[in-house]
């Protein structure tokens, strides 16, 4: 046992000795959580239109300046002639178009009913749909107001109406940088201690140290613990790192406990170091493992649900991500973080944790051979 | 004399190549042991399969009384190894590489104090204890890396090519160091193609191809071959 000591004492000896790996223990935390969390914003804040007013009336131009009222729209260009709006979509300067056809004021009046043209461009299918919701929401509001005006009505209300008053619970301003950081944390403890992991072997065998190691009675297992130990600390002092930015910069309400958070952290990265130490076992050099673990980087973040919500992914899809750790990590940092989710609402990812962490450190501990 | 190393029909393929050739021999209490051979003839694998690096693929083979199949562990307690690739950490200072090797080992703390000022003293680098291992002079490195690995006060020490790139007073030197060990009981088993060291082993094999050619101590090598010095035993029996 005494063993595992002397190995954890040497190899955060070799992290205090190796600047390169001080300053990425710092500056990931920092880097990660001020850039990405910020950056990765599906907040909708400035759709440019294209204006093609061939009316010309005073409604027209009240529509125009309702949008152009509103937060989320600027009108960057004027022209009579749509061709214009479609060049000006293809070149990316404007998200939609808005034609407004001659006689749209008039026919409003006379006909109770007019007609517009609204041309999105949508690459980005979340952001077109998000863009053509809030324009037709305003719209809508504004054509509520001017029968409101002409019928002489203090304001238009339909026979019958169903009002919904909703609350956003949990987050409650919708604030997507809550959303965000949590996730952002998960990626930098898996980031974190996958990498650190995953070369500190392989260094051993570029080095040759392995083999000096190879011939002492060391045991395997102790060699391994001692070697996993102080990536645990320093992905663990990471996380905290993050978490006071997250407070403190974007006040991030921590709701459920940190006890939860940790103690999910430690189960999580014995995981992850497993799978990092697995990879490490399998290649000779340090290209090789950054090779493979940025390839399950990426599967495991784009899969994770970071970006997007894994219950709309298809159901295989769903099912093959029960063996992404990071998907279940992610789950659990949001649950307790943002809603404070206690123990007993983890079971399932409890359970998934386990058997993944299992899984890692039997293959990595069955695959280093002290006898090739 | 005790047998320390017994090797019997060792045979070693890496596929379809035969790295060793039916090896037989042994080697005593104390002795130097000269495995010389070209490079290529087999020297490394069979000194990687005594340390218990690697698997024999048929053959008998006992270090220190251990089997190699079934008692690995047993046996790494009884060696000591030094490989052609340097291998103490470079990142670390003299005294830390002495302490993490001793802490495996099971060395208690009070114990590593003591010999480890004899080392220094030995090897007359007291004031570099704190310096990083990869800062230092080829040549020490390889005294310190032979130092470390009979820390433990090991029964065998096998050396791979332990002088490959050091300047002749430097090998020298380190073949003093050598006799040191052997005068505290520590048998040594070494490979080289130097063939000046050859004739500081009291016995030496030469390996061709796999197979051990010959066997005997350098005097009796020179009768038997008619040779002046080693390098012509070799050359004649390598060609």
């Amino acid at each position: 046992m005494k063993t595992i000591f002397y190995v954890i004492q040497k190899e955060f000896i070799q992290v205090k000795r190796n600047k390169v790996m001080l300053r990425m223990i710092v500056m990931i935390p920092i880097m990660q959580m001020l850039v990405l969390v910020f950056a990765a914003t599906y907040d909708l804040k400035n759709v440019n239109i294209f204006l093609v007013d061939k009316d010309m009336s005073s409604t027209s131009r009240e529509l125009a300046t309702k949008l152009e009222a509103s937060p989320f729209f600027t009108i960057n260009n004027t022209s009579f002639n749509p061709d214009d709006g479609e060049n000006e979509l293809l070149r990316n300067a404007d998200d939609m178009v808005l034609v407004i056809p001659q006689g749209f004021g008039r026919d409003l009046i006379r006909d109770d009913k007019a007609s517009l043209q609204l041309l999105v461009n949508a690459i980005d299918g979340q952001a077109a749909q998000l863009g053509y919701s809030y324009a037709a929401s305003v719209i809508r509001d504004f054509n509520k107001n001017i029968i409101a005006e002409w019928k002489g009505l203090p304001e238009f209300k339909a026979p019958f109406q169903i009002n919904t008053i909703s609350r956003f619970w949990y987050n409650s301003e919708l604030d997507y940088k809550w959303y965000m950081a949590p996730g952002v944390l998960s990626l930098l403890v898996t980031l974190i201690g996958l990498f650190l992991s995953g070369m500190s072997l392989v260094k051993e065998k570029e080095q040759g140290t392995i083999e000096q190691l190879n011939v002492t009675p060391i045991r395997k297992i102790h060699f391994l613990v001692g070697k996993l130990i102080p990536f645990v600390v320093i992905a663990l002092f990471d996380l905290a790192f993050g978490l006071l930015i997250a407070r403190f910069v974007f006040h991030l309400p921590i709701v459920g406990s940190l006890g939860l958070v940790f103690g999910f952290s430690v189960l999580y990265l014995l995981g992850i170091l497993g799978l990092g130490l697995f990879v490490s076992t399998l290649a000779d050099t340090q290209q090789q493992v950054m090779f493979v673990t940025f390839f399950f980087m990426m599967i495991f973040i784009l899969m994770s649900g970071i970006f997007t919500s894994v219950e709309s992914m298809p159901k295989w899809a769903q099912f093959i991500d029960e063996a992404n750790p990071v998907y279940h990590f992610m789950r659990i940092m949001r649950m307790v973080i943002l809603k404070g989710s206690g123990f007993s609402d983890l079971i399932h990812e409890f359970v998934a944790l386990c058997i993944l962490g299992f899984t890692f450190l039997s293959l990595a501990v069955w695959r280093y051979r002290k006898t090739a | 004399m005790e047998k320390v190393i017994e090797v019997r029909h060792l045979v070693k393929k890496f596929g379809s190549f035969t790295a060793n050739d039916n090896l037989n021999f042994d080697v005593y209490q104390g002795e130097i042991f000269g495995f010389l051979g070209a490079n290529g003839a087999g020297k490394t694998t069979a000194m990687r399969i005594l340390c218990g690096l690697s698997s024999p693929t048929s053959g008998e083979v006992k270090v220190s009384g251990y089997d190699i199949y079934k008692e690995t562990e047993k046996i790494k307690r009884n060696i000591g190894y030094m490989s052609q690739k340097f291998s103490l950490y470079e990142d670390l200072t003299i005294a830390e590489n002495i302490r993490f090797f001793s802490g495996i080992y099971g060395i208690t703390p009070k114990n590593r104090k003591a010999k480890q000022e004899v080392l220094l003293k030995n090897l007359d680098i007291e004031s570099s204890k704190d310096s990083l291992i990869g800062s230092l002079p080829l040549g020490w490195k390889q005294k310190l890396a032979f130092s470390v690995a009979i820390f433990h006060d090991p029964k065998i020490v096998f050396l791979d090519e332990p002088t490959s790139g050091v300047d002749p007073i430097t090998r020298r030197k380190f073949w003093d160091l050598i006799y040191e060990a052997t005068d505290r009981g520590i048998t040594v088993f070494v490979t080289t193609h130097y063939m000046d060291e050859a004739e500081y082993c009291n016995r030496v094999s030469i390996m061709n191809d796999g197979r051990i050619e010959a066997l005997d101590t350098p005097e009796n090598l020179k009768k038997k071959y008619s040779a002046k010095n080693m390098d012509e035993v070799f050359l004649k029996i390598a060609r």
